[in-house]
């Protein structure tokens, strides 16, 4: 296997730790991965995405050109990505904030409403969490079960805390679908 | 309807990209209403820096050029000896003017060359993500100073404006700020004053001005204008620093 | 133990697990984060850490920490390496060991904060004035840049010179897991140079500055005499499918990686396209490419840039063979795709033209 994701947003939507997250997921389960960065020069405001290839042979370029999933948290980056999804693809929106449909009539579209998912826990801020766990059911790229068994390892030293609730987010977007 | 407030003509329509809270946009925009309300668009060169304000010529309705990072009080000497009728100021960062740009700063100011400069001073490298800063406060958290600044590994902060006083070349230098209203209206007037002088040619000035950065601060908006009242001009007075009488 | 690292931070820790003792380092994107993971690690480590006011005071910093016995270490990009050409002069004048680290951007000028490949003749030819030479690494993925790094501190002490490591923007801020296990750290070489107080021995002096211009020669001589030997010795590069193949793509680091996308899309059409990567850019390994033009006359060169290792093949093949050259500057990255679409037209091109020498 060989997929592609490109996970976008603006920067403070917590994009750039949806695809850490993924990545380190995958290579705790053993599979090859790359994750890729890319974002405008300023820290907050401007763009930012990600791309996540997770493989079982090692992958030649972090780049992706017609990625199988795109993941977009606002409407300019849904712009922006929708057109280099490949055919057959699956474009995970968040229709929180996008509100338009695709021009495209090749490609599977999953609107996942974060913001209003996120408010049952109480903080916008696991909105991404929410979304990670939807694609994850929507791809099967990885073991939704190994993910929660090491997420605390994921997640990084100092985040213990948090980890009751980004479960929560997950399994919540992993059921939404 | 009479208008009482407009964007600066001068401003072009375009999106800022600053982060919410910054300083620079305020400073920007001061910039160019004095520019304009000074009738000095056809006059005016601005040298632009490396760092948060490197985007200023999409900004500026007036001539701007790039210069490598620090090197903006050199290239604006550059322009002002050639074309001693513009008016030339050169915008830095703390990283800038205050770290990498020291020596072309220094001499610039020593050699009392009729140029302007703005600087801005945020405490922090916003641009390449939250790096310390000369003028970085004792024991203030950044990505290079985990624990806190500790002068015995990373000295202690920078008040330019002093440090450039005791140059004889200097002829004028005020630190403001625009973390509130009546901060913003004396910045607009310490601007005015500098631009007046150059083109009365008093020789060297300098505006330092106190801008918030909350993303790098990791602070909200408020807090970081309130943080500057508080805590950042305790080490950074405001106020007029020297001021010698133009002949 | 694999952990899932940027090559920014993998770069550091490296470093420090090599013996790295003293870092200098000014803020530059894209290798920030190099200088943030050693700004924590180095404390840990209990070597000197300082965020130097420009990436001249750096270099500068790295010559008297080598001059001391350290092993020294800056990073930075474009602009920044631009400003370090001075300093690099001196310790390779100077016979001072040091490892500089150049994660590629677009340029020239300001540029942009993309990856690239733009520096290669900078670091090659030597940016900085007079005769001499320095070793330049190309790691192509975050785990070699894990065994790149001890190699250059080693390298570095043995010839007693700065080594210079290339990598670039998409290297320093992708992820990928790393480990390193299989880390060794290089061993402690005898230093009778260094300055350490001049304590029951005669003093030692560490300059450059040679007025006689026949003892300066004798100098340059004898530094030359070194960078032969590291033509001779250290000569590092990685062939794949290279065995069969009628026609050769060189490229190197993050290029190289997008090229092996692109021939395993070829050789799925049974395209007979081979890779040679050149690990060490200098020395370029000019023998294994003369020695492949003895069976192979087509060579095509991708960079992520105008044209720079191309003139390195050319002067390798001397005058052997066909080289075409494919370059995307300005932090432009290909997909494998595209790659693998314009060497197909190429390849093709060639074929029928009957250029081709068969295998």
């Amino acid at each position: 296997m060989h997929v592609e994701t490109i996970f976008s947003g603006f920067g403070g939507q917590g994009v750039l730790s949806m695809g850490s997250t993924l990545a380190t997921a995958a290579m705790l389960e053993g599979k090859h991965v790359t994750y890729l960065p890319a974002y405008g020069v300023e820290v907050r405001g401007g763009t930012a995405n990600c791309t996540v290839v997770v493989a079982d042979e090692e992958m030649a370029s972090p780049v992706a050109s017609e990625p199988d999933f795109v993941v977009a948290m606002n409407q300019p980056s849904f712009a922006r990505f929708q057109s280099i999804l490949q055919a057959g693809g699956l474009l995970c929106v968040n229709s929180s904030l996008v509100n338009t449909e695709s021009a495209r009539t090749d490609i599977e579209v999953l609107a996942i409403p974060t913001s209003e998912l996120a408010e049952k826990l109480g903080t916008l801020r696991v909105a991404n969490m929410i979304m990670l766990g939807a694609l994850i059911k929507a791809s099967n790229m990885i073991s939704y079960d190994m993910m929660l068994k090491n997420l605390s390892e994921i997640l990084g030293q100092g985040k213990s805390q948090l980890i009751k609730l980004n479960r929560d987010a997950l399994s919540l977007g992993y059921g939404y679908i | 309807m009479k208008t009482v407030y407009a964007r600066p003509k001068l401003l072009k329509e375009a999106h800022f990209h600053y982060c919410p809270g910054c300083g620079h946009g305020i400073i920007n925009r001061l910039l160019m209403e004095v520019i304009e309300e000074m009738g000095l668009q056809g006059e005016a060169v601005c040298v632009a820096p490396a760092g948060c304000g490197m985007l200023l010529y999409n900004y500026f309705e007036i001539d701007v050029i790039e210069s490598a990072h620090g090197r903006g009080s050199a290239v604006a000497t550059g322009i002002k000896r050639v074309r001693p009728d513009t008016l030339v100021f050169s915008y830095q960062g703390d990283g800038d003017l205050a770290a990498i740009g020291t020596a072309e700063g220094f001499h610039a100011a020593n050699r009392g060359e009729n140029i302007t400069v703005i600087f801005v001073n945020n405490g922090v490298y916003g641009m390449t993500g939250g790096q310390m800063a000369p003028t970085t406060l004792l024991d203030q958290v950044t990505t290079t100073t985990p624990a806190g600044r500790d002068s015995v590994l990373a000295g202690h902060p920078v008040r330019i404006c002093e440090v450039f006083s005791m140059l004889d070349g200097t002829s004028y230098l005020e630190r403001v700020a625009v973390n509130k209203p009546a901060a913003v209206i004396k910045t607009k007037k310490a601007i005015t004053k500098a631009f007046r002088r150059q083109l009365d040619g008093c020789g060297f000035s300098l505006v330092e001005i106190l801008a918030p950065c909350p993303t790098n601060w990791k602070m909200g908006p408020h807090e970081a204008c309130v943080w500057i009242d508080e805590v950042m001009s305790k080490q950074f007075p405001l106020g007029v620093v020297k001021e010698v009488p133009c002949t | 133990m694999k952990r899932l690292m940027s090559g920014n931070a993998a770069l550091a820790e490296a470093a420090i697990l090599s013996g790295c003792t003293a870092y200098f380092g000014y803020p530059i994107t894209p290798q920030n984060e190099l200088t943030e993971y050693m700004a924590k690690r180095m404390a840990d480590a209990g070597g000197v850490f300082i965020q130097s006011e420009s990436e001249i005071a750096a270099i500068n910093m790295v010559l008297g920490a080598a001059a001391t016995g350290a092993r020294a270490m800056t990073s930075s990009s474009g602009p920044g390496i631009s400003l370090k050409q001075e300093g690099i002069s001196y310790l390779a004048a100077d016979e001072l060991p040091a490892v500089i680290v150049n994660m590629v951007r677009g340029g020239p000028g300001m540029g942009n904060i993309s990856a690239s490949q733009s520096d290669y003749l900078q670091a090659t030819q030597g940016g900085g004035h007079g005769d001499y030479r320095t070793i330049v690494l190309a790691p192509g993925s975050v785990q070699e840049l894990t065994e790149v790094v001890p190699l250059a501190f080693d390298l570095a002490d043995k010839y007693r010179s700065p080594v210079i490591i290339l990598g670039d923007g998409m290297l320093g801020q992708m992820m990928e897991p790393v480990d390193f296990d299989n880390l060794r750290r290089p061993p402690d070489y005898e230093k009778d140079y260094v300055l350490t107080g001049a304590k029951g021995r005669p003093a030692r002096m560490i300059r450059s500055l040679i007025f006689d211009t026949k003892l300066q020669e004798e100098h340059n001589w004898k530094l030359f005499r070194k960078f032969q030997q590291m033509e001779q010795n250290e000569v590092r590069y990685e062939t794949y499918l290279t065995d069969d193949a009628e026609m050769i793509v060189i490229a190197y680091g993050i290029g190289a990686r997008i090229v092996r996308g692109a021939i395993k899309r070829l050789r799925q059409e049974n395209l007979k396209v081979g890779l040679l990567r050149p690990i060490t850019l200098w020395p370029f390994p000019a023998k294994a490419l003369k020695e492949m033009a003895k069976t192979v006359n087509d060579f095509f060169v991708f960079e992520m840039s105008a044209g720079q290792m191309v003139q390195d093949v050319r002067l390798a093949l001397e005058g052997k063979g066909h080289i075409h050259f494919y370059g995307r500057p300005g932090g432009v990255i290909p997909m494998p795709v595209e790659l693998s679409r314009i060497i197909s037209r190429h390849y093709y091109q060639e074929h029928f033209g009957g250029k081709r020498k068969k295998r």
